[in-house]
């Protein structure tokens, strides 16, 4: 107990340093998944080999490596950026990949009468997607995006071997500081689950207010 | 039916014509979306362009950066981190199947107390950062890096493999169990000889998926001074006498490394496909090649 309220104020910066990291990632990586899920399903070929491609080569791609090359990497070509800022960088692009394939998937769950009912009113693509489809399909991928965001903030401990300050990289000031390595380290654990479980909580709500089970 | 393009093993003009969210584009249509595949594809090649321009005017192709890759130490040295990273795999993977197949019996175990030490246990390794348990066994057990590494993949995706097991064997067809509860079997029966073969062929695809994440974590024993393929990587990469080659090393380690995660993704959905058209899974569906973390509390 002591570990914790000695150094209140060091977990509470690692704390919301994770949680700005889990944010400003989720952010971009619901833009740039939707725009993805977009893509995969357009009209024009070239942007649905885009989008596959994109979702095909990060998903198989380890976190670890994109950190590697984009933190150590951009660095080379004189992109002098905050390291927060490629962390969440790397993050959202890691997370998109995920977030495309589970608003596709969502997209495939609204039925085809929605689409058809769309285009015989007249409406283009982008009218069909926007206004029709993505809206219901929004209904369907509240859980599976809740997961993978619980996923991204629990990525986020990554970012800390890379000098960015969140909640795991608090154990080595501990450790030097002299703290039982093991208290320490149930500190960090209690903040990860606080966090998995907020999105979850949060995820739930909207689940219940705007979910359907199709 | 789906509302996106259909697989694409459907011949071209009935792929264009199976999305329900566009018509069936007429010669006007083509022509602007031809306009716009056009500038799509400029727009790329810009892209890739540039980055090339970037990496030619760094010096990044030049023949001193590309040299060490020629020398055997360094190909050695590539190989044996290459190695490393397999042998963790292959241990974290074989010990996440025995210990999924543990936690699931235990989570559908007849015995309340069995069920719930089991329950906490998976909800609990699931909810923690694989890197958190990695690097607390690590520092605060004081372990080696290898053991360490392993044991976080393993406590990890040893409970979201419970997970899968568990509804695998909930998905077989009611009457299985009860057809063979009738021919007089007793409850271990019944697991090992009707539902568990039925469950684990149904749930192949997902099992690959998730030895695919394994296998992209096994990368995060570079945060603990395991020598694997990225450390190699970096080895090379910091030393003053090849010039600092970063960016060569960056395009070798991550072709090689997302080329075999490619690979093993390729086979889980190979084997999707194929199960998916086995008539011995007519009791069962076939679970989606690629692997979900389900949210804490998603389930009843």
């Amino acid at each position: 107990m002591d570990v914790l309220t000695e150094n209140f104020s060091l977990y509470g910066e690692g704390f919301w340093g994770t949680v700005k990291l889990t944010v400003y990632s989720s952010l971009l990586a619901l833009a740039v998944g939707v725009l993805m899920a977009g893509f995969r399903v357009a009209p024009v070929r070239a942007l649905r080999v885009v989008g596959t491609t994109w979702v095909t080569v990060l998903r198989n791609t380890p976190l670890t490596l994109l950190f590697f090359a984009m933190l150590l990497g951009l660095p080379r070509f004189g992109v002098a950026l905050p390291f927060e800022l490629f962390a969440v960088l790397a993050l959202g692009c890691y997370t998109s990949s995920f977030i495309c394939e589970a608003v596709r998937s969502g997209i495939n769950t609204v039925p085809v009468g929605q689409g058809e009912a769309a285009r015989s009113l007249g409406m283009t693509f982008g009218q069909t997607l926007g206004a029709v489809v993505l809206p219901q399909a929004f209904r369907s991928v509240i859980a599976p995006i809740g997961s993978t965001l619980i996923a991204l903030a629990k990525n986020s401990a990554i970012a800390g071997s890379f000098s960015v300050v969140e909640l795991l990289s608090t154990y080595k000031t501990l450790s030097e500081n002299g703290y039982s390595v093991v208290w320490s380290f149930v500190w960090i654990a209690v903040g990860y689950l606080i966090l998995t479980l907020a999105i979850s909580a949060l995820f739930h709500a909207m689940e219940r207010r705007w979910g359907v089970a199709r | 039916m789906s509302l996106g393009p259909s697989p694409k093993r459907a011949p071209r003009a009935a792929q264009e014509a199976s999305s329900a969210l566009y018509d069936i584009p007429g010669p006007k249509a083509r022509a602007r979306h031809l306009g716009y595949g056009i500038a799509a594809s400029l727009a790329l090649a810009a892209l890739v362009a540039w980055v090339i321009h970037l990496l030619v005017d760094t010096g990044q192709f030049s023949y001193v950066k590309w040299r060490p890759f020629g020398y055997v130490g360094i190909q050695e040295l590539l190989l044996r981190g290459l190695g490393n990273t397999l042998k963790a795999f292959a241990l974290a993977a074989v010990l996440a199947l025995a210990l999924g197949a543990v936690l699931a019996a235990g989570r559908l175990s007849e015995h309340r107390p069995v069920r719930w030490v089991s329950t906490v246990l998976v909800e609990f390794f699931r909810a923690m950062p694989v890197l958190v348990m990695i690097f607390f066994v690590f520092v605060a057990l004081e372990v080696q890096p290898l053991p360490a590494l392993v044991t976080g993949l393993t406590l990890y995706n040893g409970s979201v493999l419970a997970e899968v097991f568990r509804s695998g064997v909930l998905s077989v067809d009611r009457g299985q169990r009860e057809a063979a509860y009738a021919l007089g079997m007793r409850k271990t029966q019944v697991m090992t000889y009707v539902l568990v073969p039925q469950a684990v062929r149904a749930m192949l695809p997902t099992i690959i998926s998730q030895l695919v994440v394994a296998l992209k974590d096994t990368s995060l024993g570079f945060l603990i001074t395991y020598e694997e393929f990225l450390h190699a990587g970096r080895l090379i990469a910091i030393n003053m006498d090849y010039t600092m080659p970063f960016i060569p090393v960056v395009i070798v380690v991550s072709a090689i490394y997302i080329g075999l995660c490619m690979l093993l993704s390729w086979f889980a959905n190979w084997v999707a496909r194929r199960e998916r058209g086995n008539i011995k899974n007519e009791a069962v569906s076939v679970g989606p090649p690629e692997a979900a973390p389900t949210m804490p509390g998603a389930h009843p």
